[in-house]
């Protein structure tokens, strides 16, 4: 069949009128160089650390088999009709098992199914956000929430973290400033366990402090809480939901990373109020998540499967966790730092502040090795000599190649550096040309003054 | 019907626009109703043309492997005609620093610049004539990789104490870099078509700096075309567009880069011989201010590679 014909169409005049065309908040849409570098790293031949994808090729296939057929048969019609928006019944009793085994209860009422944990996020801000509104969120933050923040017009604030997570403190006074410039945020933003990209793990006294700040002013926080279950060691601790007693949280769970992110399923549990407005968003977005879906994770959960294979992800995480963390400590220079995360799937590594991992991805690519650079976690140009690494998506052999490789760049690029410098440590006024002057931090909204005695995320002074 | 072979994409780290560029140009090949296929260059590429057997190849690669000659001379050796410069062109112009040398030669105007490899730095102790280097180009002062399009690892260094980590970044791109007197002044594109200037397209990004990200998002830069000039600036600048296109060898079509200063003195950056197809690229854009729509553009681009296979049989 051959493409049918289109008028021609001059690029010029094409271009102009589209332009004209384009909402206002798209030109806060955030897209950039990394995206195009990032494409290279699909490639088959390049090791890419750079991904969050969970590892399915460990699913059985037999199980999936007959998961499907068992739903094909049983319930041919309504897995192929619409659902209600809210989402059905059965998969809201697997959410509830999911979330109890966190030691949180959840009245099914409270819970809105939804396309992926991602959704959660852009109904929030759809539920919120006007333009110009505040959400404070982590320092460094999941990179995939900031094209939805950018997209309602949102003005981010970031707050460092350090070993402990967000710290509260700095958090409150924070606050205190916004309220003195009238500034009143929407919520907060928060991945409390195993933080993507960071690593880190919000503390029991910081998680019970939170929700505290939370109802004493009166603020909304979104706890995205997709690796709450991918702990490998410690004790796990309370949700902000269970803690708050729901008291102005927005929990975010998903079923991405504990069977399948290709399911495209995951939930909010919201206030009443909230909850009810963000489910006529969601009417808006899609009507209701995939029936077809929702069937599969009720049937999976029916038939018990769920513990063993989460236990059997959780072995394989460990142990390639573990062949990273190893590896960076053979290959990575003495100036480096990294987090040490008891779960999740990424590792946070900041080297030597002369050293731009975006720059630094590009020579690494040459080596067929990829990674994310952290300046994807902020939206003021800071992480720039920060990286995040997977360790879930592929395999213990690749891991250690990959982290040699990338070392090996790094130290090309330390001996470069010592040749320029001779040898001496880098001049503190040496930032990229896109970091912002401290003057300008009252336009750009950043956090003010850092606390004396504030850590890296690193965790390390 | 004409058999066309788009090759795009590659292992370049412009591959997502050659992508982009690759899909518009099957477009209109479809549209002018020749048979095209298009070609992801991988390890295969070699087989896959013999397999193919195109009567044409389109060039819609950028960087690396597209544009510095490496692909030329592979279908040169298959003997398939193919679209733009030959080898010899795009070794001259994919390096910037060789560009520039050919520039200074025959007198034409480029700003005034040094260049290094990273073994002169690493082994030979160069660092040290930084400083000479500092006095002599001044700052700002421009640091870039010798052989990247697209503007990837290009720092403005505001004073010597950039300069080192902008090399760092410079270096990660290329084996050479090259720091350059910076000139403050219009970007201005002028594309050069069968050796005729096109009408020039001025950038004038939302930044400072027309980088990446400007120069491939729709609304990150305005583009002017015609570009708002007086008409003996217009004229000096497409002269001296083509100059440079023959100076370096260039054929069927290139883009010549320039800067015009506050004093009307005209500034050669560099030269591309596979100009951008995408939506917002400026080679399109020009070529529609000169009323030659983009079919027709592609259309010509293909008729002059097919001329010149007819005429070495």
């Amino acid at each position: 069949m051959s493409a049918p014909r289109r008028p021609q169409r001059p690029a010029a005049h094409e271009l102009e009128r589209y332009a004209g065309l384009f909402a206002a908040r798209t030109r806060a849409m955030k897209s950039s160089a990394m995206r195009d570098l990032m494409a290279i790293t699909e490639r088959p031949e390049v090791i890419s650390l750079a991904g969050g994808l969970p590892d399915t090729s460990t699913f059985p296939p037999e199980s999936f088999a007959s998961i499907m057929a068992k739903v094909a048969v049983d319930s041919t019609a309504a897995a192929l009709q619409y659902g209600p928006t809210e989402g059905l019944g059965i998969t809201k009793d697997a959410i509830r098992h999911v979330m109890a085994a966190e030691g949180t209860e959840v009245d099914p009422e409270d819970i809105l199914v939804t396309t992926g944990g991602q959704q959660v996020i852009d109904l929030v801000c759809k539920t919120l956000i006007d333009p110009g509104d505040v959400i404070v969120a982590e320092a460094p933050t999941y990179p995939g929430a900031i094209p939805a923040f950018c997209s309602y017009q949102a003005d981010v604030v970031q707050i460092e973290m350090d070993a402990d997570g967000m710290p509260i403190d700095v958090l409150e006074e924070t606050l205190d400033q916004l309220e003195r410039e009238g500034r009143r945020p929407k919520f907060i933003y928060t991945i409390p366990n195993f933080q993507n990209p960071g690593g880190v793990t919000m503390s029991l006294p910081r998680r019970k402090r939170l929700v505290e700040v939370a109802a004493e002013r009166e603020i909304l926080v979104l706890e995205d809480n997709p690796y709450g279950l991918l702990r490998y060691e410690g004790d796990p601790l309370p949700t902000l939901m269970s803690l708050a007693d729901g008291e102005y949280i927005i929990y975010l769970g998903t079923f991405s990373k504990i069977l399948s992110a290709g399911l495209r399923l995951g939930w909010a549990v919201a206030p009443a109020p909230v909850l009810a407005k963000m489910n006529l968003g969601k009417q808006g977005a899609d009507l209701c998540s995939s029936s077809l879906t929702q069937h599969f994770v009720a049937q999976y959960f029916a038939e018990g499967r769920w513990e063993p294979y989460l236990q059997s992800l959780r072995g394989l995480y460990r142990g390639r966790r573990d062949t990273l963390l190893g590896a960076l400590a053979e290959h990575f220079p003495a100036e480096a730092t990294w987090t040490e995360p008891q779960g999740g799937l990424f590792v946070w590594a900041t080297l030597p502040d002369y050293l731009d991992t975006t720059d630094l991805l590009a020579r690494a690519l040459q080596r067929n090795v990829a990674f994310v650079p952290g300046r994807g976690a902020y939206l003021d140009g800071r992480g720039g000599s920060s990286m995040r690494l997977n360790f879930s998506g592929v395999g213990g052999a690749e891991i250690r190649e990959g982290i040699r490789r990338i070392g090996e760049v790094i130290g090309e690029q330390v001996e470069l550096f010592g040749s320029l410098t001779g040898g001496r440590p880098p001049a503190p006024a040496a930032p990229p040309v896109s970091a912002p002057d401290p003057e300008l931090a009252d336009v750009l909204h950043l956090p003010r003054t850092p606390r004396p005695g504030a850590q890296r995320s690193d965790g390390r002074p | 019907m004409t058999r066309v072979a788009v090759l795009k994409g590659g292992r370049s780290l412009e591959r997502e626009v050659s992508l982009r560029s690759g899909a518009r140009v099957e477009d209109a090949l479809k549209r002018l109703g020749h048979e095209v296929h298009g070609l992801d260059v991988d390890h295969d590429l070699v087989r896959r043309l013999r397999e193919l057997a195109p009567d044409v190849c389109f060039l819609a690669m950028h960087g690396r492997d597209g544009e510095d000659g490496t692909v030329q001379e592979l279908l040169e050796i298959l003997g398939l005609p193919y679209t733009g410069s030959g080898v010899s062109a795009c070794i001259r112009c994919s390096d910037k620093v060789l560009a520039k040398h050919h520039m200074l030669d025959a007198g034409l105007p480029t700003p005034d610049f040094v260049a290094f490899t990273e073994t002169a730095f690493k082994q030979l102790g160069a660092a040290e004539a930084l400083g000479e280097i500092d006095a002599r180009l001044g700052f700002p002062m421009v640091v870039k990789p010798a052989d990247q399009g697209s503007a990837l690892g290009l720092r403005v260094a505001q004073s010597a104490a950039d300069v080192p980590t902008a090399l760092v970044a410079a270096f990660s791109y290329s084996g050479k870099v090259l720091l350059e007197r910076h000139v403050a002044g219009r970007d201005l594109a002028v594309s050069v078509l069968d050796g005729v200037a096109l009408p020039i397209v001025e950038a004038v990004p939302e930044g400072g700096v027309y980088d990446f990200d400007a120069r491939y998002e729709i609304g990150r830069s305005a583009f002017v075309c015609p570009a708002d000039l007086p008409p003996e600036v217009t004229a000096r600048a497409q002269e001296l567009a083509v100059a440079v296109h023959e100076l370096l060898g260039c054929r069927d079509v290139s883009r010549i880069d320039l800067l015009l200063d506050a004093e009307g003195g005209l500034h050669v950056l560099e030269a591309n011989v596979i100009p951008g197809l995408t939506a917002t690229s400026l080679l399109p854009q020009a070529a529609d201010a000169a009323d030659i729509g983009f079919d027709e553009l592609i259309g010509r681009l293909v008729e002059r590679a097919l001329t010149r296979g007819a005429s070495a049989v």
